[in-house]
């Protein structure tokens, strides 16, 4: 568990203690599974211990399962453009997959790990929908998130975005504009293409990582049958020798559940928390073209606002009765206008600050991969080496009778 | 062939040998005794190979050959027989592997054997050629192995086998380019008596091989004999490649030194004849087998009709039914092993031996689980392999980031992280390589597995061949009870006949005819199978304690290594999780 990420500050303790640091903690454990054949679905407990006044007591417990968590993520990349949302574990794409322990584990680690992300970001803890997913009860979470998915299965906010969209290409179009409007900041382009060549190689390393603990899967299945064919083989020999393969063969067998149980530390330990990098640039990724809509509009209100004050301007002139009209207009848009550049601005300083924190961030966690990784190989390589030692005295026995 | 002289065949052994012994007292000036010894068999095998086989250009350089009176009495060079250390002469305990000097006793056998002409003065007289050790590197010696000659006996047989060569079909073959087969030479050095004679030399091709362990598997019934090479079905590209030919010959050589190595084989006629007689080997071939069954087919009709005999000789009787042109032979044999196998009685004779019958099964299990652990073993490596692979890759991939990272760094985090990465890049590229080796080694351990599953199958076949001697028994067994009942019918029909019915009488002493020599092959049988009895039950023991220590050597070496290779990547990772950790509180 990373436990870097898991509190504001102190540790999870029990809310009756008299420490005046504010916390808040959360824990996603309990998985179950609920509900029959194909509506059936896990659902977990999430438990919260804090002493924020916002909150309704110390400690609070809820079910939830993860559209509720997909609800939450989405209302914050609404609310809070410009800060990297945590990422949220994937969907399964294997069906049958869906509900076999090992996910399930490592869905409810993932979980653990983004909500813990997002109680100790200092923005995103005081976000009300974070007090509502946490303490909200059951029926009131299911309505809100029944809501959220639309028809369309789209937010509104999307859709909007889309008729924008296409509304600005079609004024693109008519004002001999082909190509959408971007910033001109060679430090953003920088990082944008870094993003995105990150997320390239990460996701290579990543499926490396994969493949290893697959090959220690196999090397595990791989002693498991030798071990069974070396003892049968003992079991023809007899006498000193029959022994000796017999020991082979149990150690085999014994090395193999090692190799099962390291190849599942490598999967939650280090490619998990790959994956989970991989992740979270993508959610940069999703940040980086809020940024661009929001650079858009400002640009787009900027150029509108334009052509309305050069018509105001025309209107006054020609004393037109609809000069107020077009006032009304032009002081609505000039204020949609400034509102525009003020949420392109926040943006941009908060993801400076984000990118500094993520950098950070990253190399804490890869860090830690990293020794639970030298870790878990020194371990299983010292277990292989003791096994095959203490064999040989056994083995020497035999050759010399 | 002979090529140019027509000597007969023993005047030519003689001439030969003659001059293997001129060979054997040259005086050598050069210091490597290890080359040298390689020179000699090189320049014995030249002589004969001048006078007896097409120069190929490689040997041309070699038509000399020192010979002086005068040498003969200066012992200059080191007995082959002593140079590599496990084929110590025992006769000279004090003689060095290094030493250039031969001591005078260790060639008294050699040089007052029978074929010791007075006329050792007869000599060409030839120069000496520039001797030099490049000649070495054509003749390959092969490392003796510890594990092939457990105990030197004051009689053995070394035997190489190098200087594979390209020849071509004497008959016009009708593939263009076809028709070329490789032969290897094969130089033998002995002191066994049978061989009458020290050092030979004779040039075989793969095809000889096959014919001498067809042989030898007919002649040595009941007594487990090494495997030999495989036949590989290849076109005739590839057998003439480099590797292709390298790798049969390093194989004929084992093969052939194992049966050097059998105490009963050693001395058989099919080897000697093998390792001596120059041109075509005289045994013969498979293929004449073959056809002696197409005889057997022929012969079939006539024996149902009565017109051939029907009674097994005796000396066919010797070998089993299948291998013999016998086909009547072969059904009659088979319908008796179904009536052991399913009929109610118990046969005449039958395998009282508890014991052997305990042990076939053993055979027939340990087989199995042999084959199978073989597998097991193979998929284990195979997995080690790829471990190894996906380790290796996955350093790769890190390494690609901390180059990335570091180009595009923007903060100082990400230069940390990017050391972090290369650190752990560096060590996982390393686990991988130390996975490499660990499995190069296991792979070598896998082949003796493979080798003892060879050897597992001689076994095999040795004791079908006891089963099979004994159906022959059994059969003959009925056969005879059967023959005995009609003979007294007839018997007693006849003699109710007042003063005997001609043809019933003369019917009734063909048919005693035949009891009596279905008699005396039933006897031969009964030898024979006693005698294979009892050469697989001493043999087998034999080599079992032989390949016993053996197999615990190897899992002994195996799990060494195994143990010591771990420890190497396990202290190299301790290492690595050190740095790591550093790292990481700096960022804390």
């Amino acid at each position: 568990m990373i436990t870097t990420q898991r509190t504001v500050s102190g540790s999870s303790q029990s809310p009756r203690s008299p420490s005046s640091q504010p916390y808040l903690s959360v824990s996603v454990t309990d998985p179950v599974k609920l509900g029959n054949g194909v509506q059936a679905y896990i659902s977990y407990r999430v438990i919260t211990k804090t002493n924020l006044p916002e909150y309704q007591g110390p400690e609070k417990i809820v079910i939830r399962r993860y559209s509720d968590f997909v609800w939450l993520r989405d209302r914050l990349f609404e609310k809070y453009k410009g800060i990297f949302i945590p990422p949220l574990p994937e969907k399964s794409a294997v069906e049958k997959f869906r509900f076999s322990a090992e996910f399930i584990e490592m869905r409810r680690q993932g979980l653990d790990i983004f909500v813990n992300r997002i109680a100790s970001h200092h923005e995103l803890q005081q976000s009300e929908d974070l007090r509502t997913f946490l303490q909200a009860d059951e029926e009131t979470m299911e309505r809100l998130r029944s809501q959220e998915t639309g028809i369309f299965k789209k937010k509104p906010a999307d859709l909007m975005q889309i008729f924008k969209d296409v509304q600005s290409k079609v004024s693109d179009v008519v004002l001999g504009k082909e190509k959408p409007v971007e910033e001109s900041n060679p430090e953003y382009e920088k990082l944008k293409h870094y993003i995105f060549e990150l997320e390239n190689h990460l996701a290579e390393a990543q499926k490396h990582a994969y493949r290893l603990v697959k090959r220690h899967r196999e090397l595990g299945q791989s002693l498991s049958d030798f071990g069974k064919a070396v003892k049968l083989l003992g079991a023809c020999e007899g006498n000193s020798l029959g022994k000796a393969f017999s020991e082979l063969g149990t150690k085999s067998e014994t090395l193999s559940a090692k190799l099962q149980k390291e190849a599942h530390q490598l999967l939650m330990n280090f490619e998990e928390p790959l994956k989970d990098y991989v992740r979270a640039v993508q959610s940069i990724k999703a940040t980086i073209a809020e940024r661009a809509n929001a650079f858009r509009r400002q640009c787009e209100l900027a150029e509108t606002i334009k052509l309305k004050e050069i018509n105001l301007n025309k209107l006054t002139l020609m004393r037109s009765d609809k000069v107020g009209e077009a006032e009304i207009e032009y002081n609505e848009l000039k204020a949609e206008s400034e509102e525009a550049t003020r949420t392109f601005e926040m943006i941009v300083r908060l993801m400076n600050e984000e990118i500094v924190r993520f950098q950070e961030q990253k190399t804490v966690d890869m860090g830690i991969a990293f020794h639970e990784f030298a870790k878990g190989q020194a371990r299983l390589a010292n277990g292989i080496a003791i096994a095959w030692r203490s064999l040989l005295p056994k083995l020497e026995g035999g050759s010399s009778s | 062939m002979m090529g140019s002289q027509n000597e007969g065949f023993e005047e030519a052994q003689l001439f030969a040998s003659k001059e293997e012994m001129e060979n054997l007292m040259l005086d050598d000036p050069l210091n490597g005794s290890k080359s040298y010894s390689n020179h000699r068999s090189a320049f014995s095998s030249s002589m004969i190979s001048e006078t007896h086989h097409p120069f190929s250009p490689s040997m041309i350089s070699e038509t000399h050959h020192p010979f002086s009176p005068s040498i003969r009495a200066t012992p200059a060079d080191t007995d082959p027989l002593l140079s590599p250390p496990p084929y110590r002469d025992l006769r000279n305990p004090n003689a060095e592997p290094e030493s250039s000097y031969i001591e005078p006793p260790s060639y008294t056998d050699v040089i007052f054997s029978p074929f010791d002409g007075d006329n050792v003065g007869d000599v060409n007289g030839v120069e000496s050629p520039s001797r030099n050790s490049d000649n070495s590197g054509r003749f390959s010696r092969s490392p003796s192995s510890s594990t092939s000659s457990p105990s030197w006996s004051s009689e053995n047989i070394k035997i190489t086998v190098s200087n594979p060569q390209k020849e071509q079909e004497a008959s016009n073959s009708l593939v263009p380019g076809g028709g070329v087969y490789v032969t290897y030479l094969i130089t033998t050095r002995t002191n066994l008596q049978e061989f009458e004679g020290s050092e030979f030399s004779v040039r075989r091709r793969f095809r000889d091989v096959v014919t001498l362990a067809d042989r030898l598997a007919e002649s040595y019934r009941g007594i487990f004999i090494p495997p030999r090479p495989d036949k590989s079905v290849v076109e005739s590209q590839v057998m003439q490649k480099q590797e292709f030919v390298e790798q049969r010959r390093v194989a004929l050589e084992k093969y052939l030194r194992r049966l050097a190595a059998h105490p009963v084989i050693k001395r058989s006629d099919e080897l000697k004849v093998f390792l001596k007689v120059q041109g075509k080997l005289p045994l013969p071939t498979t293929t004449d087998v073959a056809s002696r069954m197409l005889d057997g087919a022929v012969k079939l009709p006539k024996q149902l009709l009565g017109e051939s005999s029907m009674v097994v000789a005796p000396h066919e009787v010797v070998q089993p039914a299948k291998g013999g042109r016998d086909l009547l032979r072969l059904f009659k044999e088979l319908k008796q092993s179904m009536a052991n196998d399913w009929g109610g009685s118990r046969p005449p004779v039958a395998e009282e031996d508890k014991e052997f019958l305990e042990k076939k099964e053993k055979i027939n299990d340990l087989e199995q689980q042999l084959s199978n652990a073989s597998q097991q073993a193979e998929s284990l490596v195979k997995a080690q392999q790829d471990m190894g692979e996906t380790m290796g890759e996955l350093g790769l991939a890190f390494i690609k980031l901390t180059k990335f990272e570091n180009e595009e760094a923007m903060f100082n985090s990400q230069r940390v992280r990017a050391n972090d990465m290369k650190g752990f890049a560096t060590a996982a590229v390393k686990a991988s390589r130390f996975q490499r080796e660990l499995n190069a080694q296991t792979v070598k351990h896998l082949d003796t597995l493979h080798e003892y599953l060879g050897l597992m199958l001689a076994v095999h076949t040795a004791f079908s061949d006891r089963t099979s001697a004994l159906l022959t028994v059994q059969t003959l067994l009925s056969e005879l009870s059967l023959l005995q009942s009609r003979a007294e019918k007839l018997e007693a029909a006849s003699s109710k006949v007042f003063g005997g019915d001609r043809s019933r009488i003369r019917k009734l002493e063909d048919l005693k005819e035949t009891i009596r020599a279905t008699e005396d092959a039933k006897n031969v049988a009964i030898k024979e199978y006693e005698r294979i009895k009892m050469l697989s039950i001493g043999r087998s023991w034999l080599v079992r304690g032989k390949k016993e220590n053996n197999r615990t050597e190897l899992e002994r070496l195996d799990t060494e290594r195994k143990a010591d290779l771990l420890n190497m990547v396990r202290g190299f990772v301790l290492n690595q999780v050190n740095e790591s950790s550093s790292s990481v509180q700096w960022d804390d």
